[in-house]
């Protein structure tokens, strides 16, 4: 489980998919109704704490990293509760046929060393991921940067190799938060961010206490956050319950009824777009045949999976890849239903039988449990799906994609393109079904360069369509992260990039009593 | 004089054996750490692997030349004092190593401190009363003791000490000891769990050690002079027993030092053990070889001072 959640967190961390912001959103729930106190210090446990920890963005490689910078530094975009850009250090964007971006900057933004931010720092800040030296994690994304200048006293003009309309996501990220220009000593951090370095211990502790000169007026509201590593989930859960830490990051769902029934604490759920997907592939007999793959697709009970794997903490996915909580959500698209007569329809049609192989790992979340669940289904239908459990353990390298039928299992992406681009196109490096379609391919390059966002989201939808049809990858549910935390610990919501807030949390929330 | 140059030969004797054998270790480690599935290329690259980035990756890494040579510049910087340079943490490793093999000895050290006069009081009182009511309770206990796992007792410790009574902290990360009080409130725990499992083993040892020297004819021979039972058992029998109770001690602090991963997860104790399995699912190569060396030297020295306490501590030589 540890394992899966570092692989993901490579992953994520290698695409420059990621991990970022929040904007200033309006959440649902109670909190609202209360007036933010301010001051109080809250001590927060994500799932690891290494040497490896930095104070450099650019080398942000797991949840504990994005947390510590974004506590530090704000970026020029912040995404909000459906993944939407807003403006956060540049307060307005322009942008020329989605290749030439203007981006005007807020004025009298201060670093922590009192020097005021300038248009060189963003020059500066954007140019150095693609140094190699600088072993940005986000290097091959930034490497679209064709020139980035200073345009004006306040103003920054990127020019890219490309059309790309996401550009405001992608600079969302944790990666791409602002530094001082020249920045290379990262021992220490000046960044604009809510919070200022106090310590830094690599694989021990981060504490930050209140920015007073932060850009956005009245916040942060705490003095003081303490951020510490548990890699293991019941001492994490049990060190919140017993007040050492007031919250934590990633709880099992079977955690998540002690948590609740101890008076004083909670669970955050945050509804994601991750999810363990059933890779069908393309070019291996026998799921290349179009009938095969529909019959898998109805054999899901999408369902008990939620219920019983995932205790509820799930959402029933459509088998195709973006959540309803994303801004590009089809949601004219049927929901398919579980249905053994059609999908023993199709089975006939594709006249299997006999014993087809099934790939599961601990390595993709939940993939063990669904494919036992799917395994009796099939042998109500006269299949035999034969349940291989191999370790996790290397899982990535030796088992997935090379099968006929496994699983895999895929982070939320802040961008559709990115998501597309990376796991659908023909030429993705991880298009796990080795899926191959014209039309989705030239969808996918147009919409990345439509800069209106109307017709873009028709694209994507159009997109959605074309996957849940006729790809061979069957998405049973969207998996929540679920934090959990002490209800002093007020103004909680959720930005869907991930657990705490999608890493924000330290600006948003707030002590009560 | 003789038995000083004897005792002198022994001791450069195990020294001689103890290198031997950490050179065949090296070997052994170093081997089969290579022949684990997957490398540090891979699993730094997890599923994001590509064969372009795994080879350049491994080139980088030095993970591309042949083995027998890896492992001669490896051994080499070992007897330099060089552990080479961590593959995840991209720092070396005798800087990993040096954050946390203090803590490692420090743990070590309290449960020793602790658990090893407890564990001698009650193996020479459940041997001196062998067969009685108290030997029968002590032995009851400590087989109790051995049979519980220590993530069991460690669990119930938290969910007990920490969760519902408050007393001590769920975590022990050891940063912020400022006193006395806070250090007991740290190690209360960690100690408590792990004296669990070394107390048990140390008492069975040591009972069984008395026993075997009571049960010696110079034994019937110093209660037929009159002496009184304790005096048999401190004077008489103990300092002929010391030997193997040396070998269990030594044996049981070997454990503290590289067994303890169960303890230093669920109490979050930044200590070597969990740094090596860390390391060992990250195929932190240069980590998990050094960590295996450090555990294995400390065995070794372990056993030696053991050898050496049961050579000076033998009355037969001692007098001779």
């Amino acid at each position: 489980m540890d394992q899966q959640k570092r692989n993901s967190l490579k992953l994520m961390a290698g695409m420059g998919a990621i991990a970022s912001a929040g904007g200033i959103l309006a959440y649902p729930g109670s909190a609202l109704a209360q007036v933010p106190k301010k001051g109080g210090r809250i001590r927060a446990a994500t799932t690891s704490s290494s040497t490896a920890d930095t104070l450099d963005p650019a080398k942000g490689a797991n949840a504990t990293d994005y947390c510590r910078h974004n506590m530090l530094y704000s970026g020029l975009t912040q995404l909000d509760a459906s993944l939407a850009p807003q403006p956060a250090l540049a307060e307005e964007i322009r942008n020329d046929k989605a290749t030439t971006w203007t981006f005007r900057l807020k004025k009298d933004v201060k670093f922590h060393d009192g020097s005021p931010l300038t248009p060189a720092d963003v020059v500066y800040s954007l140019n150095r991921h693609k140094d190699a030296a600088n072993a940005s994690k986000v290097k091959t994304v930034a490497e679209q940067f064709a020139e980035v200048k200073a345009s004006g006293p306040h103003e920054v003009t990127v020019k890219l190799a490309g059309p790309n309309a996401d550009l405001p996501v992608i600079l969302a990220a944790s990666h791409f938060l602002i530094v001082k220009d020249g920045a290379k000593d990262f021992t220490t951090a000046n960044g604009t961010g809510p919070f200022k370095l106090k310590e830094f211990k690599p694989g021990v502790r981060s504490v930050a206490v209140r920015n007073g000169n932060y850009w956005k007026p009245g916040r942060p509201y705490l003095d003081e956050v303490e951020m510490i590593g548990i890699q293991d989930e019941s001492a994490r859960v049990n060190a919140l319950l017993s007040g050492d830490v007031q919250m934590v990051l990633a709880v099992d769902p079977r955690s998540t009824s002690r948590v609740k029934a101890t008076p004083g604490y909670s669970v955050l759920e945050t509804k994601s777009g991750l999810y363990t997907d059933l890779v069908m592939r393309q070019d291996a007999s026998p799921t290349s045949n179009p009938d095969f793959v529909m019959a898998m697709k109805y054999l899901i009970d999408r369902e008990q999976a939620k219920n019983a794997v995932f205790r509820g903490f799930a959402t029933v996915a459509n088998d195709q890849p973006i959540p309803p909580s994303h801004r590009y959500y089809n949601a004219g698209l049927p929901q398919r239903p579980y249905d053994l007569d059609k999908a023993k329809f199709h089975l006939k049609k594709a006249n299997v039988s006999g014993n087809v192989p099934v790939f599961a790992t601990a390595a993709a979340n939940g993939s063990i449990d669904m494919a036992v669940l799917m395994q009796q289904s099939a042998q109500k239908i006269g299949l035999n799906l034969n349940v291989n459990r191999v370790p996790a353990d290397g899982y990535w390298s030796n088992h997935w994609m090379k099968h006929p039928l496994g699983f895999g299992n895929v982070n939320p992406r802040t961008s559709a393109d990115q998501l597309f681009t990376q796991f659908f196109k023909s030429d993705a490096p991880w298009n796990e079904s080795g899926w191959k379609n014209e039309q989705f391919d030239q969808l996918v390059v147009a919409a990345r360069a439509e800069a209106d966002d109307a017709k873009r989201k028709k694209m994507y939808a159009d997109m959605q369509v074309l996957i849940h049809e006729k790809c061979g990858i069957g998405i049973p549910v969207f998996i929540s992260f679920l934090d959990g935390h002490s209800t002093k610990v007020k103004g909680l919501g959720s930005i869907p990039v991930g657990g705490f807030m999608g890493y924000m949390f330290a600006e948003h929330v707030w002590l009560d009593g | 004089m003789a038995d000083k140059a004897l005792a002198a030969r022994l001791v450069l004797n195990r020294i001689g054996v103890g290198a031997l054998t950490l050179l065949v270790v090296s070997a052994v480690i170093f081997t089969i750490t290579n022949l684990l599935p997957g490398d540090a290329a891979q699993e730094a690259l997890g599923q994001s692997a590509t064969p372009e980035t795994v080879a350049a990756l491994r080139a980088q890494l030095g993970l591309d030349k042949p083995g027998p040579i890896r492992y001669a510049s490896w051994l080499g910087g070992l007897v330099t004092g060089n552990l080479g340079q961590s593959f995840t943490a991209s720092m070396p490793v005798t800087e990993l190593v040096a954050t946390r093999l203090p803590k490692s000895l420090l743990l070590a050290a309290v449960t020793a401190a602790v658990s090893v006069p407890i564990a001698l009081a009650i193996g020479i009182l459940a041997a001196m009363g062998r067969g009685g009511a108290l030997d029968r309770a002590l032995s009851l206990a400590t087989l109790s003791m051995v049979a519980v796992p220590e993530f069991l007792v460690a669990t119930i410790a938290v969910l007990l000490f920490a969760v519902k009574l408050r007393w001590f902290p769920a975590l022990s990360n050891a940063v912020d000891i400022q006193d006395a009080g806070q250090f007991f409130r740290t190690y209360a725990m960690p100690v408590l769990t792990l004296c669990f499992v070394v107390i048990a083993q140390m008492a069975r040892m040591t009972r069984a050690a008395v026993i075997d020297q009571l049960s010696a004819s110079y034994v019937e021979m110093a209660v037929l002079k009159g002496a009184r039972p304790a005096r048999v058992a401190l004077r008489h029998a103990l300092p002929n027993a010391i030997g193997p109770i040396a070998n269990a001690v030594a044996l049981s602090l070997s454990y503290l030092l590289g067994g303890v991963v169960i303890v230093e997860t669920i109490f979050n104790y930044p200590g070597l053990a969990s740094l090596m399995v860390d390391a060992v699912t990250n195929r932190d190569m240069p980590v998990v070889q050094a960590c295996a060396m450090i555990f294995c030297f400390a065995y070794l020295l372990l056993v030696l001072v053991a050898d050496l306490v049961a050579i000076l501590s033998n009355p037969r030589l001692r007098h001779r």
